[in-house]
């Protein structure tokens, strides 16, 4: 089986899939002049979602290329693709 | 070696075995390359890495930046980004990403599945292994970006063998050795492992977890995999029934007949086996006692502390009705001290398809701290926080005396006026009949 079967998933959210994905967009981008990381629970608590239907949208994101993880190795958290710092030092390559 | 290392040499002075040592090896076996391996990756990338701890150790700071945004396709966990902040002295290193694959069942696997590992891993990283982390990954130390999704296809299309996780994941489930080898496993801990494992896919590459969990399966209270200490739910072997004993075997232990702890001690003449000193007087219960030359014990007192089945295994073994007992919020010293597992299940069934752990215990538990964690707050933390009453109420299950460690400290179980018959309301007349002010 592909590693990504699990997001055959998605497709029966309850949560409306463009729209979560504009309106967490442009949530992040109003934060971004403090921080440009989120933990997941800043993307739930954006999406008005219980987590387990935020996760669903939010892998979705990942897939289509909106968000990109950032790790520590012990934490886990959320940005938007080439925003902040880090994400400029790092693509460098 | 590209570089002076005094700091470093000094560490190879002492009486073990030195990382140092171990570094140079590698070092040196790329600089000759006597296998002709197609280095992916710089071929220095050792004495690099030598070079960046001398320097740390010189300045007293890390010159590792932290963390970053590396890993496989869809995939939030397995990679741990490590970038240097010296590249230019130290390009070998300028990536050194730690990647982790989930490893085998009870961490046994043939020479050929290792053997192929460390060739891809020889030609794709830096060589260096850490066999194994603490979660229990095979921990492969140090690669560059361009090469994560090379080794991912490899790992998963070649050898049938995942990333394991990181960050607010789900960790890579572990086991002990379990009924592959050990009689005392009271359950199959490498089927509820792999089972789990596949189950909660999602959880393990997708973090969306308030920080990092972990599942650990010890088949009975030996807890070779540390569960108790070690995992936010614990799965403990047990049995219900009383533990098995073969009265001759015991004699066969008390005449020096059968060597006490499998022989493991025969390396030093300890004396003749002496019963009292060396079981019954060392059972933490004290419910084990001779009685006209036989062996008793009161198993209804027996906390199931293996001590004197692991003494005289051939007298004594695990009960037949088992399954396992569920402890909840261990976890390492890192944000609020290091705290061992609180019992939330005595007993349950561990048999396959595991429905009754994953729907009353492992889901609830997750909907509960994913909603009310704070960020990076493991759950032992949160039951500290909102007591273990909360997660009771969570799962549905009724407190019960074995929950409790000690009276007053762990934990204090309020009753709602709800559970009580009459709740909190009282005829004041009435009790002013009998009591005066
Ligand atoms: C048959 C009679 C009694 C029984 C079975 C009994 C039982 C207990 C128990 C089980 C505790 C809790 C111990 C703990 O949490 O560590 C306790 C605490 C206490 N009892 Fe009693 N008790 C009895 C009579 C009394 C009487 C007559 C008094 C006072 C006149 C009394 C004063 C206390 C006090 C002050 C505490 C609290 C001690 C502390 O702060 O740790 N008890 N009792
Ligand atoms: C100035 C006088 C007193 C002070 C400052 C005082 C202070 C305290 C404090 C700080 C506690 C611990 C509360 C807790 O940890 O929850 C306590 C508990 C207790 N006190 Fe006092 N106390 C005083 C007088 C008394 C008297 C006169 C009695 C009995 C006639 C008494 C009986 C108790 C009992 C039974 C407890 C235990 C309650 C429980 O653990 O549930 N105290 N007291
Ligand atoms: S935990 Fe128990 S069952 Fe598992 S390997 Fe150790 S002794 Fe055997
Ligand atoms: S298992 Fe432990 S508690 Fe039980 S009888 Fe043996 S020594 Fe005592």
């Amino acid at each position: 089986m592909h590693p990504l079967h699990i997001f055959s998933e998605v497709l029966q959210m309850a949560l409306d899939y463009e729209e979560s994905k504009t309106k967490l967009i442009e949530g992040l981008k109003k934060k971004s002049k403090s921080k440009t990381k989120f933990y997941f629970n800043d993307l739930a608590k954006i999406l008005e979602a219980k987590p387990r239907e935020a996760k669903k949208v939010v892998n979705r994101m990942i897939i289509d290329g909106h968000l990109e993880y950032w790790s520590s190795g012990s934490t886990s958290m959320y940005g938007i693709p080439g925003m902040g710092k880090q994400a400029a030092a790092e693509h460098e390559d | 070696m590209k570089h002076e290392t005094p700091l470093l040499d000094q560490l190879e002075s002492g009486p073990w075995p030195s990382f140092v040592s171990d570094l140079k090896q590698q070092a040196e076996k790329r600089a000759k390359n006597e296998e002709g391996i197609d280095f992916q990756i710089p071929q220095d990338v050792v004495e690099d890495l030598l070079g960046v701890l001398e320097l740390s150790f010189k300045d007293g700071e890390t010159h590792w930046k932290h963390g970053g945004i590396v890993g496989v396709f869809g995939y939030g966990g397995g990679v741990i980004g490590r970038y240097c902040d010296q590249p230019e002295q130290f390009p070998g290193v300028a990536h050194f990403h730690t990647m982790r694959v989930n490893h085998p069942g009870g961490k046994f696997y043939t020479t050929k599945y290792l053997r192929e590992l460390c060739e891809l891993w020889d030609l794709r990283g830096s060589g260096l292994t850490n066999m194994h982390g603490s979660t229990g990954d095979i921990i492969f130390l140090g690669t560059t970006t361009p090469q994560l999704e090379e080794i991912f296809y490899e790992m998963t299309h070649k050898h049938n063998q995942d990333l394991g996780g990181s960050g607010s994941n789900l960790r890579t489930p572990s086991d002990c050795i379990g009924q592959a080898r050990c009689e005392w496993a009271c359950y199959d801990t490498q089927a509820i492992c792999y089972d789990f494992t596949q189950e909660y896919q999602d959880e393990l590459h997708r973090p969306a977890f308030p920080y990092k969990f972990k599942f650990k399966f010890d088949g009975c209270p030996n807890c070779c995999v540390a569960s108790i200490a070690r995992s936010d739910l614990s799965f403990i072997g047990t049995w219900r029934d009383d533990i098995k004993m073969d009265q001759e075997a015991v004699q066969a232990y008390i005449g020096g007949e059968i060597p006490p702890n499998g022989g493991s001690h025969s390396g030093r003449d300890w004396g003749p086996f002496d019963i009292n000193k060396e079981v019954i007087n060392l059972c933490p219960t004290q419910c084990m006692w001779m009685e006209d030359g036989k062996l008793m014990i009161d198993n209804k007192e027996c906390t199931r502390c293996m001590h004197c089945i692991n003494v005289m295994p051939r007298a004594l073994r695990i009960g037949d009705d088992r399954g396992v007992t569920i402890m909840a919020g261990a976890k390492a010293p890192i944000l609020d001290g290091a705290q061992m597992g609180s019992l939330i299940v005595p007993f349950m069934r561990a048999e396959p398809p595991y429905t009754e752990i994953k729907e009353k215990v492992i889901e609830p538990i997750w909907d509960w701290w994913m909603e009310e964690g704070k960020n990076r707050e493991r759950l032992g933390e949160l039951m500290k926080r909102q007591g273990l009453q909360r997660l009771l109420e969570v799962c549905g299950f009724d407190p019960d005396p074995r929950m409790v460690q000690e009276p007053r400290s762990n934990p204090y179980i309020f009753w709602k006026e709800d559970e009580v018959e009459g709740g909190w309301e009282r005829d004041v007349d009435k009790f002013r009949e009998k009591h005066q002010r």
